[in-house]
């Protein structure tokens, strides 16, 4: 019997329950004539719960305890001849042979004698396991049933006992996502610890020059992993960037929010929220084939020669990029700030852009700023458009109209193409990605701290 | 509204417009009083200050204000009481323009103040609301410094020359909305950290800071304990030597202490206006008895 079949059954098996669940506690409701203490649809539940979780933990634990126990099993059971000698690597290969094998899957070279011994046995005790967990899964489910269905009384609280159950899922669910946050932040740390193994923490941050070499080169060269190049290229092209977004998002916000019509706001304002609907990719190559050739042209024009690829041409794309990121944050802060307020202003003589430069824009800047910083972090982790626009140059210089390189196109680089995560060529990935998680953390806690701050200015 | 019917025999003998004269002769005013008794003396003079005619409002389609006239004297308190939803608000931000803030909002008819349309074309708002006034039901000072609250208005209206200047219109002003015992040690603290009475004494304070000659307020008590409404009660009362108010209060008992006139408005007519001693004592119109008999609304 297949996972999914089991699993069917077991939720056909709950649907069951439920009903049994529903009709026996109306029965007692009729029989004793009393008011029972929940809805029978709470008790149909109760007893559906009662059948199917216990058998969907064990069935769980079981998926996952059980693999491993038979080929632990397996391995013991090996020929010592053919064992012997063999490397981490070969093993797996080996039991990787048996297991397709016993799965009745081939294998190529067909599998020797002891090879299929192993396979045959391994496919009895696969049959074996799963025997023996539909009987314990079935026995659960029923046992379950039939003792909740007897349970129902009009005293058992089956209401309060199904909050608890939604409570508790509900729990799970969000220690799911943040059990996830962490480990995702663990392991980038283990591997960032590995890499500083291999190279000082001070040459990685405090290095002026990147040049990593290729791992194959020989383990005598280690090459050097500077990380300033790559963090000034990042600062670059999302500070050019931010000096697009901003002063264009900011006007189109207040535009929006405090001039235009509901008409032209009904269309305009999908329109701009469309731009962030735009693949990064595409970005790229706009910034590819238009805006660095563009900028160029300009170039030739005064007489300076101006790269497609740069820091400039990158900037750019990414600041309209994040134009609606801007505007449609900083439109949310404007729009909340109370009528009240613009009333006074206006009441006292203020003219409308009187009103907004005076008291809406005063009163909503940290709103504002907390938008910038959103913003910002966003540039900052952004890896397309700079892959395929900054021409990825990862040299110190001060020059816009350079190329340069940042840290999510060299971590790009690092684990693209052959790769070895024992060498500091792919590990310092890792120290690459903390570093940008700790410095884009950084500016959502100030954001979101500066926002709410904000907030509680109006509630 | 018929001014006709209930005129009431006029001191002012030497007005040219007795039948147009719904008031009272100041005299009779101290002498009768209604709430707690207590005696004020109108400071309203002959001079008509703003004048509606013919006022309709609409929202969008539905209309909120049906053919208001009304006039109203300079330097009088003159209250406009009715259910909610009357129209009271409407009517009242009619007269400073501030209904233009309100995408649908539609005014008909003349409104003029010195005998000079509000509403023409050539007329400059901006001028306009600093010669009328507006304080409104919640306070809503600028997230400024209480300083800055006050000196915003005469900042743009260009009234001070010299800090000094700016600093005197800031003292006098609070002085004259009875804060400044209250905040001159702390004028560089924000204006949203004082007190819901405090800081509609500041939001009377930077009205009055841009020398209106009318000044509207639109419930300015209904968020305030009683002791701080005795006080702006208490300030609307000397207010009214220099200024002329129009108020819209649900508190009866304010319109009988602080109005020298009242105006009762009802589903969007004008129902009537007279001394306010003759609307609590007696009414002409009968939704005007009904209303401060408590029958409804
Ligand atoms: N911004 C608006 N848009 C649409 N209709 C409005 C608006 N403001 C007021 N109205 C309508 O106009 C009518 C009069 O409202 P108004 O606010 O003037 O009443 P009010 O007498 O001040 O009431 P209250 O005593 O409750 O403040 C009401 O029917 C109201 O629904
Ligand atoms: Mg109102």
């Amino acid at each position: 019997m297949s996972n999914f079949a089991l699993i069917a059954t077991l939720l056909m098996l709950m649907a069951l329950a439920y009903h049994l669940g529903l009709t026996r506690s109306r029965a007692v409701a009729s029989s004793r004539d009393v008011r029972l203490h929940s809805r029978p649809g709470y008790y149909g539940t109760l007893v559906a719960l009662w059948c199917g979780l216990p058998a969907l933990v064990i069935f769980l634990l079981w998926s996952f305890l059980a693999p491993q126990l038979i080929d632990t099993l397996v391995t013991g059971q090996l020929p010592p001849e053919l064992v012997s000698g063999l490397g981490d690597r070969e093993m797996q290969t080996l039991m990787r042979r048996i297991s397709a094998l016993a799965d009745g899957r081939g294998v190529a070279g067909g599998g020797s004698p002891e090879e299929l011994a192993a396979a045959s046995h391994m496919a009895r005790l696969q049959t074996l396991e799963n025997i023996a967990l539909i009987a314990v899964m079935a026995v659960l489910a029923v046992a379950g049933l039939v003792l909740a269905r007897r349970r129902i009384s009009p005293t058992w609280r089956a209401r309060n006992q199904v909050e608890r159950v939604i409570t508790f899922a509900l729990a799970a669910s969000s220690a799911v996502a943040i059990l996830t946050t962490v480990g995702i932040v663990l392991s980038m740390l283990g591997e960032a610890l590995r890499f500083f193994s291999f190279i000082h923490p001070a040459d990685f941050f405090f290095g002026t020059v990147w040049n990593p070499r290729f791992s194959t080169a020989g383990s005598s060269g280690q090459g050097e992993f500077g990380l300033l190049p790559l963090l000034w290229g990042t600062l670059m092209v999302s500070a050019i960037a931010l000096l697009v977004a901003i002063p264009v998002g900011l006007m189109t916000a207040i535009y929006m929010s405090e001039y235009a019509s509901p008409w032209l706001r009904s269309i305009a304002k999908p329109i701009i929220e469309i731009l962030a609907g735009i693949p990064t990719i595409v970005y790229g190559f706009f910034a590819l084939t238009v805006i660095g050739p563009f900028l160029s042209m300009l170039g030739d024009l005064v007489g300076i020669n101006i790269r497609t690829t740069s820091a400039m041409t990158a900037g750019i794309a990414m600041g309209i990029m994040i134009i609606p990121f801007v505007s449609s944050l900083s439109d949310d802060i404007i729009t909340q700030v109370p009528k009240s307020l613009r009333d006074g202003a206006l009441g006292l003589g203020a003219t409308k852009s009187e009103t907004i430069r005076q008291v809406v824009l005063p009163a909503a800047l940290p709103g504002i700023v907390g938008a910038f910083l959103l913003a910002a972090s966003r540039a900052i982790g952004e890896t397309m458009i700079v892959v395929l626009a900054a021409g990825n140059n990862p040299v110190l210089h001060a020059n816009p109209f350079e190329a340069v390189s940042t840290i999510t196109v060299t971590i790009v680089n690092q684990l693209t193409g052959d790769m070895d995560f024992a060498s500091p060529q792919s590990l310092v990935a890792f120290a690459l990605g903390l570093t940008l998680f700790v410095i884009t953390l950084g500016l959502n806690v100030i954001a979101l701290v500066v926002v709410r701050k904000y907030r509680q200015q109006y509630e | 509204m018929d001014t006709s019917t209930h005129s009431s025999a006029s001191s002012s003998a030497n007005s040219e417009s007795t039948n147009a004269r719904e008031r009272a002769p100041s005299g009779a005013m101290s002498s009768v009083s209604v709430g707690n008794g207590e005696n004020r003396v109108s400071k309203a003079t002959d001079k008509v200050k703003l004048k509606a005619e013919g006022v309709n409002v609409f929202y969008g389609d539905t209309q909120a204000i049906n053919g208001i006239d009304l006039d109203i004297y300079e330097n009088e308190v003159l209250a406009f009481i009715g259910p909610s939803g009357c129209g009271k608000s409407t009517f009242l931000r009619c007269l400073n323009r501030m209904n233009d803030t309100i995408d649908i909002c539609r005014v008909e008819g003349k409104i003029t103040l010195d005998e000079r349309d509000i509403y023409a074309p050539d007329r400059d708002v901006v001028l306009l609301r600093a010669q009328v006034g507006i304080v409104f039901q919640k306070p809503n000072p600028f997230p400024k410094s209480i300083y800055e609250n006050i000196a915003y208005g005469p900042r743009l209206h260009g009234l001070a020359k010299r800090k000094a200047e700016l600093d005197d219109i800031v003292e006098s002003s609070l002085r004259r909305a009875g804060l400044w015992d209250e905040v001159k040690d702390r004028l560089d603290k924000p204006g949203t950290g004082l007190s819901g009475g405090q800081q509609q004494r500041l939001c009377i304070a930077r009205t009055v800071a841009v020398s209106p000659d009318v000044i509207l307020m639109d419930e300015p008590c209904s968020a305030l304990d009683p002791i701080a409404t005795a006080k702006v009660e208490q300030l609307i009362d000397e207010l009214s030597e220099s200024y002329t108010i129009v108020m819209v209060t649900h508190n009866m008992q304010q319109a009988a202490r602080v109005a020298d006139r009242t105006a009762f408005f009802h589903m969007g007519d004008l129902a009537e206006v007279d001394t306010t001693d003759n609307i609590f004592t007696n009414p002409q119109d009968q939704r005007t008895h009904d209303y401060i008999t408590g029958r409804f609304g």
